[in-house]
């Protein structure tokens, strides 16, 4: 019954692992071909998978697990897409009804535990409920702000049989997602921009996720006003088109940094104002005034006062600007929109993101810049979380949305590889590479093996500098270069490692070896190819914005 | 400021721990919470009482307003409204004199005497919170054998009601 809701919901892809708590589903897999099953080595990375094929398809993400070790291994995973509200349906297996409570085998309250980092979880108490709630998870996790749903199963609901129904629609009268902006607000919003003087479009996450790249490009380009975009926002708009100014906030660009920090109205479109975007809190933005576009009402006015707050679906209020705009009888002030532009183009000069490529090194930025090079900027690019993220974030020109994946919010080390495996399978024919440093890749290897299994070609890019590379730069920073467990000493001989999976493994010293690297990687189709880049050790990500400082006062070198 | 808000929410297991879970997580304080069925089996009414800027409280209240479970919500303190709480307290009333001055203290505050034994009384006494803490703080002569407070309940004056 489980397995036929699943398949009646559309669910195509199912990331799990088997034990004993879900082992009545697994039976009923097995005796079907409509859900495609794959077996990871690790619930972890079972959660990263579906994380990543939601990211790249717009489609929740739905994992089964069993229970105990199963579920709380599936946490962080949970954790990741919670704070980068990606749609996943996680099915935890549960000891039987009769059983619960009893510190029986393999038993953990998975509801309590994972409470705090799901939008809403479920325990089926009783057969009859199970369609519904699993009706409910896919509503609950996919639409208004999505997010993480776990349904926890015991195993006796499993065993049971039943009459089948599966709703073809469900309402809840606790939960209402908004769709709609308020007109009225929208309209004052579009008569503060045509004030502005210094207006500044800063836009995040929620227009991905929303599907609003179309009309996020149209409205900028109607107002002609520069844009930034996130870290978990590139790609909603072009980065190669001149209205751009790169990524904004701890590790963003001069430009965009200083064009937040003087601009007079700020529109923030499906952003919340993270610390890593705002710095000193106090500092921030401070002669702006705020509009802040979000379908979540406690996003708005959490972290900064907002002065026209729209609360909406961020595809549908940029669809309502875009028609109060081109009905309106004001323009945007030209003259000083000329001057502000100028004043911009004076800041992107600077060029914040040059290095240095004399040392005879390989630079991870160049590493980056060719891999854009090599896939024409076509990939679908996952990463890790470190020095390796915000370079591929800041030399991957990403034109399109969706193409970079990437664990924003809880920065999940381990997260790389195993959503490039979910990219990959929900896009056989694309491109993937996972960007990932000698520290990341460690944390989910295992995935080798999976990928192995179903002939996944991820590109593995391991920028190797022997150092966690960020935790180093900080201490190079701010504890006076004591590099307190930063090394890592003992790394595998990854050639080895990816030739003993079955893969191909490349170590590349050269900096003029890279790019044949990379082309050779791109073109193997059946199976992984770790490369194995040993870059400068020392290099730093800049421009960086120290902990307590404002936006305008970046370390440019 | 201290507020009272009520929340109307599904009568469902784990409710109670969404709640308590959120404000533990996001370090907001509560005073007091209280948790009971409506008259509508399915769902349940919760009071809560807590203390914050204006902008903590809206974030209170957008956060409970986010929980699924969460079917409605009401922040007292905005308008006219009822507020309420009992307490049942054992005082030591050994001497005629303890016996009469807890009697006083009983009938000045509204109080009822709800069980004596020779040397106890245990008083009822119900009001908003900040008359309870008068009573107790006007009791400084007798000792205090237990207590125990229900937490506030609210309710809105007039036409408004929190309902579906």
């Amino acid at each position: 019954m489980f397995v036929r809701a699943l398949a009646d919901e559309g669910v195509d892809i199912l990331f799990g692992y088997p034990g004993g708590a879900v082992l009545h589903i697994y039976d009923a897999l097995y005796q079907q071909e409509e859900i495609q099953h794959i077996l990871v080595r690790h619930e972890q990375a079972a959660t990263h998978a579906a994380d990543g094929y939601a990211r790249a398809t717009g489609k929740p993400g739905v994992v089964l697990v069993t229970s105990g070790p199963g579920a709380t291994n599936a946490v962080t995973g949970i954790a990741t897409a919670y704070l980068d509200s990606i749609p996943l349906v996680v099915f935890t297996g549960q000891v039987p009804t009769s059983l619960i409570g009893n510190d029986a085998f393999q038993e953990v309250d998975s509801v309590g535990i994972t409470r705090p980092c799901v939008k809403h979880n479920f325990l089926v108490k009783d057969l009859a409920d199970l369609t519904e709630t699993i009706k409910k998870a896919f509503y609950v996790a996919t639409t208004g702000r999505p997010g993480p749903v776990v349904v926890d199963i015991p195993k006796d609901i499993t065993a049971e049989r039943g009459e089948y129904h599966y709703p073809a629609e469900v309402s809840m009268r606790s939960y209402n997602p908004v769709v709609k902006g308020h007109i009225g607000q929208v309209k004052r919003a579009v008569e503060l921009m045509m004030t502005a003087k210094r207006p500044m479009l800063y836009t995040g996450g929620g227009v991905i996720l929303d599907n609003a790249s179309d009309e996020l490009t149209e409205f900028s380009r109607l107002m002609n006003f520069p844009t930034t975009n996130t870290l978990m926002g590139l790609g909603a708009y072009p980065a190669t088109d001149r209205q751009f100014v790169g990524m904004l906030g701890m590790h963003g660009t001069y430009e965009a940094n200083m064009s937040m920090h003087h601009c007079d109205v700020l529109i923030a479109i499906g952003a919340r104002f993270d610390d890593r975007v705002t710095g000193n809190i106090e500092k921030f933005c401070p002669t702006a005034k705020i509009i802040h576009v979000d379908i979540d009402p406690a996003s708005i006015a959490k972290n900064v006062k907002v002065d026209i707050p729209i609360v909406g679906g961020v595809k549908a209020v940029l669809e309502d600007m875009i028609k109060v705009i081109k009905g309106s009888s004001q323009q945007a002030d030209k003259d000083a929109l000329a001057d502000w532009w100028k004043q911009i183009e004076e800041w992107r000069s600077m060029d914040c993101l040059k290095y240095d490529q004399s040392s005879g090194l390989i630079k991870p930025q160049m590493v980056i810049e060719k891999l854009y090079d090599v896939t024409n900027g076509d990939a679908y690019v996952t990463s890790d979380v470190g020095q390796h993220q915000m370079w591929a974030a800041q030399y991957y020109k990403f034109d399109q949305p969706r193409r970079w994946i990437n664990s924003g919010g809880l920065g999940t080390m381990g997260f790389g590889l195993p959503a490039a495996m979910g990219v990959q399978l929900a896009f056989p024919d694309a491109t993937v590479a996972c960007v990932t440093g000698e520290g990341s890749i460690q944390m989910n290897i295992q995935e080798l093996s999976t990928l192995k299994q179903y002939g996944l070609p991820i590109k593995v890019v391991t920028l190797n500098n022997g150092y966690l590379g960020m935790v180093r730069q900080w201490q190079e920073f701010f504890y006076a270069g004591r590099y307190a467990s930063s090394y890592m000493e003992s790394l595998p001989d990854f050639v080895k490692l990816a030739e003993s999976y079955g893969h191909i493994g490349i170590q590349v010293t050269k900096p003029e070896d890279v790019e044949g690297a990379l082309r050779e990687a791109v073109k193997v189709r059946d199976r992984v190819v770790f490369l194995d880049i040993l870059t400068d050790r020392e290099e730093n990500v800049y421009p960086m914005i120290p902990a307590g400082a404002g936006l305008n006062e970046m370390i440019l070198v | 400021m201290r507020h009272i808000i009520s929340i109307l929410i599904e009568n469902e297991a784990g409710a109670l721990s969404r709640v308590s879970g959120l404000f533990s997580a996001r370090g907001y304080n509560i005073e007091s919470l209280t948790v009971a069925p409506t008259n509508d089996s399915s769902l349940s009414r919760m009071t809560l009482v807590t203390r914050g800027t204006d902008e903590i409280i809206e974030q209170i209240t957008k956060q409970l307003n986010k929980l699924v479970d969460v079917v409605k919500l009401q922040d007292m303190t905005e308008g006219e409204h009822l507020e309420r709480e009992m307490m049942l307290i054992k005082l030591r009333a050994s001497s005629l004199q303890e016996r009469e001055e807890v009697k006083r203290f009983s009938d000045i505050f509204r109080g009822r005497i709800i069980d004596t034994s020779d040397d106890t009384y245990t008083i009822e006494v119900t009001g908003s919170s900040s008359k309870l803490d008068a009573f107790l703080e006007n009791l400084t002569k007798i000792t205090v054998m237990e207590l125990v407070r229900s937490g506030v309940i609210g309710i809105a004056r007039g036409e408004k009601t929190l309902s579906l």
